[in-house]
This record gives structure tokens, sequence and C-alpha cells, in this order.
């Protein structure tokens, strides 16, 4: 079959980048490699979704469910249980091939978004030593046993990373009848927002273990312990410091990685600091064709700007490919990332949607954003955490002239 | 006193202060913050979401959500409750599968679509 474009993942980026595409006109096959549709949206039943796109707070199936119904009024041809395992550049085509119910599938697309999501970082990952027993699992794992599955990873559970993922599982745990004997974050300040250490932790009486984390664990066929160590500020632990705490269930909230396997085989340059394919304003990669989006883009804190970010590819996929002339834009001061790390000057540039991260805690600062040293943006910040992203819209259309890009951030 | 506000992921940080019997706050982008101040040092209120059992073929637990708030001191109440249910049918999603939850005008209602075959 041939479609203009082809969106992989079904989770909220690939769900508004399907319905826009198609909105635009253009014949879109999605593809799912679960059951249904939402994405990890399905088993994050808490609510405090959609406040920025909605003005209401929804849980993640409510918030999933009014793209899916849109997604139906729409002309999308979806694909589930479908697992994409190769994507190849024909002459101005692409080849998907992908495994589904009926066996192995072809589709020609002219292009590709990619709303492939993230990754949880693992035991391996972090490199806890010990036992391989049973009981270590990461928090979206845990998620989707206690959520979908109905089923407890363990009765009294230790968590490791005080992110939002962590916070959530920790509450929704207790919930459900658990001991959430401590929640353990190697840095020295909490990974996630202020408002979810207050209603998951507080609430709950769970308590918070700063500049600490787990080194080892133990356990003959399933965990019985886990060894806790102080660590220094560059997150080494401490010898000596070790302490060991009875637990049957370590849950690792530990970070995401977006998942850009599919991007690699395409040879989409990634970046170093969003772990995600270098886009432009709309979204696309370095690769012409290949667009990016969602979580797979970089990590989100709000699914709303998930969402956004599917839009903004879906729309541009619709439009006539065009000559790129792609300007970088440079991060200056104590950013962590932007994105887009690119600006085409051939396409549309009069409101473009950047986020950004501070790379540590900062109070009374400035962004600006220059081109060719003339400033075209500026907003102060009182606080800045890098848990927290920011978004802002700049007018490239303001400058004089387009030359050197560049965002910077500096003590007010 | 220090509070942050959890009503919408802006997380508002909330000096509240306690005169007269009255609660002046400051530190609110929007009106939400000054009543959930209000109410966190009277009577605290949480909107609680969790799940039910279902008989449902692909379907072990749905998702549900209380559709206003209920006060904090009763959550593990309702989850008590919540596990006396069992969901025996496909529901549509905003379903109430309990009205008037201990004592309050507040229902349980259903967050999960469950038209979609799961397996």
């Amino acid at each position: 079959m041939k479609y203009d474009v082809a969106v992989i993942g079904g989770g909220p980026a690939g769900l508004a980048a399907a319905i826009k595409a198609s909105e635009g006109g253009a014949s879109v096959l999605l593809i799912e490699r679960e059951a249904r549709l939402g994405g990890i949206l399905k088993q994050c039943i808490h609510d405090g979704f959609g406040v920025v796109r909605f003005g209401e707070k929804l849980s993640g199936p409510e918030y999933a469910y009014r793209f899916i119904e849109r997604l139906k009024a729409a002309n999308v041809q979806v694909s589930l249980f479908s697992f994409v395992t190769s994507a190849v550049k024909l002459s101005d085509t692409y080849k998907i091939t992908y495994v589904c119910k009926d066996g192995v599938k072809y589709a020609e697309c002219s292009k590709i978004i990619l709303a492939t999501g993230c990754r949880e970082r693992t035991r391996n990952g972090i490199s806890i030593h010990g036992d391989r027993c049973a009981g270590v699992y990461t928090a979206g794992a845990a998620q989707n046993l206690v959520n979908i599955l109905g089923v407890m990873p363990g009765k009294r559970i230790v968590i490791l990373g005080s992110g939002d993922i962590g916070l959530i599982m920790a509450r929704r745990l207790t919930l459900e009848g658990a001991k959430v004997v401590g929640v353990y974050e190697a840095k020295s300040t909490p990974s996630g927002l202020t408002r979810n250490i207050h209603q998951c932790l507080h609430d709950f009486d769970i308590p918070l273990y700063l500049s600490k984390t787990v080194t080892r664990v133990f356990g003959q066929s399933r965990l019985e312990k886990v060894e806790i160590s102080d660590v220094d500020e560059r997150m080494r632990s401490i010898a000596g410091t070790e302490q060991l705490v009875d637990c049957d269930c370590l849950v690792l909230a530990v970070g995401l990685i977006p998942e850009n396997e599919l991007a690699r085989t395409l040879n989409v340059p990634l970046n170093k600091a969003t772990k995600g394919a270098t886009v432009d304003q709309n979204c696309q990669t370095l690769v012409d064709g290949i667009y990016a989006c969602g979580n797979a883009l970089h990590v989100n804190d709000l699914v709303d700007y998930v969402s956004e970010s599917g839009e903004i590819a879906g729309a541009h996929v619709t439009l006539q490919k065009t000559e790129r002339n792609l300007l970088p834009i440079t991060t200056e001061g104590k950013l962590l990332y932007v994105v887009p790390q690119m600006l085409d000057t051939n396409s549309d540039f009069g409101n473009v949607v950047m986020y950004f991260r501070a790379s540590e805690e900062l109070t009374n600062q400035r962004l600006t954003v220059t081109a060719c040293g003339e400033t075209i943006f500026s907003k102060t910040y009182a606080k800045l955490l890098p848990p927290e992203m920011e978004r802002i819209t700049v007018d490239f259309g303001k400058a004089r002239a387009l030359g050197e890009l560049t965002v910077r951030l500096e003590d007010k | 006193m220090e509070l942050v506000c959890i009503v919408c992921p802006n997380g508002c940080r909330l000096d509240v202060e306690q005169r007269d019997g009255r609660v002046f706050v400051v530190g609110n982008k929007c009106k939400r913050g000054a009543d959930f101040a209000t109410a966190e040092l009277t009577n605290p209120m949480r909107s609680v979401t969790s799940l039910v059992k279902t008989t449902v073929r692909g379907y072990p637990v749905i998702s549900v959500k209380t559709d206003g708030e209920i006060p904090k001191s009763k959550i593990f109440q309702l989850m008590k409750l919540c596990d006396e249910i069992t969901v025996s049918q496909p529901l549509p999603i905003g379903s109430v599968v309990a009205s008037g939850v201990l004592g309050t005008d507040v229902n349980l209602v259903t967050t999960t679509n469950m038209e979609i075959a799961n397996e």
C-alpha cells in the first residue's frame, strides 16, 4: 500500500500527528505496537493531563480518548499489534516493513513521522550490582502491572528516583496497600514537579531521601534487601555509608531515553543533549521527509506539549516538499537544551514554538533569543528548574537579518 | 506558611497566612490557588484516581476517578470501596460505578473506554 505519511507510534504524539496530517489532506498509516491506541497514557491513570490544552485535569486514558475519538473521524488507516522492523529509503519514498497479526507487511510512504516515545533506563543502565533476583522493576513496568493487569509487584517497596513517575508510583502502590519504605534520589534536589512531592509523598507520609542511591541488591530468588549508599555531589557513592533496607520490590524511576532505534537505521542525526533527533521548527529531522515528535524527540513533562509537537509535525507533512535552508540555533549559558536546534528559513518562521530546560536550579534569569546580535525575544524567569520544561514562541520574522541564531540564558 | 498548589502542573508556590480567621494567599497565578490554600488549612480535599476490577475479557482492571473532590481523610475508605466493586460488562468511558460515595455528592466514574477488544 502507498501512503503520503506513515506515523510510527500511536501514543499522544502519534495520535496528534496522524489527526493533523489527515485533516491536512494526507493519506495516513498509523502503526501501533499494542492492542489499543494511547501509548503510555493508558497506564497513567492519575489526573493532571490536559490542563494546558483543555483547561481541565484529565486522567491519562481520558486524555488519550479525546484524540482517539478524533482519529476515528479522520481518514487514518490504523494498524494495531504492529511492529516496524525496518524502514529504508527508496528513490523518493520510504519502504516500511512491519510485522502484524497477518504476518509481514510492507507500506510505501513519502514521509515518516517518528512518534516512538521513550524507554526507561534499567538496572543495567545505572550499574546496580548484586544478585539477579526477581522483584526489580522499572517504574513503567510496575505501573503496567498495577494499572493494566491489576497485579501488585511487591508488598514492601523501595523506589529509586524522585522524578514524576517515581513519585506517582509511590502514591499508587501505597493506595493499593503496599508499604513504600522510601523514595531515594541520588541528586541533592528532587527531580519531579513540586506539586507531586506534595500530593504523592507528603499526603501519605512517604519519606524522601536525597543524595542517596541503591548500590547493591540482595536476594536468593526474590529480592530481600537493598544496599543504600550516600553519594557525593558528583553522584559517586561514598564508601562506608552503606545501610541495608529490607524490601521485596525495587522500583527504578531513573530516567527516560528517547527511543530512536529506527531513526538510527535511517541515519537521522541525533542530539547529545536531548538524545532525540536534531530538528527544525517543523519537527523535521536533518533527513528530508523524516519527522520526530513527542518523547522520541525529547522527554517532555507535560503531555500537552507532546501533542503539540505531534501537531507541528503533522501539519508540516502535508505541505509540498521544498529545499530547506537550515540555520543552527546555538545555546549559551546554563541551558540543558533547546528544541528545535535548527531554523528552516525557507518555511514559515513567524511563530516558532521552542522548548527549553535550564541545566540547574536558577533564580532571576533572562532568556534572550538573538539573530545576528539583534534581540528578537526576551523573557525573565523568577525561578527555573531542570525538571520543569519551559515553552516560548518566538517570531523570527522580527529579525532584520537571519544569520547567527542564539538562545542565551543569563542572570537578570 | 508555604504551600505548593496541586491544582494544576504549574505548581504555584503559595505564601499562606492565617489572620483573624481569614486566609491570605500570595503567589497564586489563578483563583483556584487561593481556594486550594483555604481548603488546605481548613478541610483538605483531593480528587482520587484508582482502579476497579472487571470480569470483562482483556480488562482485569479499569481506571476510575472521583468526579469531584473528597476529604483527604477519606481516601483509604474510598480505596476499600473500590476493592468491593466489580464491573461485569463493557462500560463506556465516564460510566458511574458508585454514586454519592462516602456520604458526599461525589461519584466514582470510569476513565477507560472498554469498547475495544484488548487482546
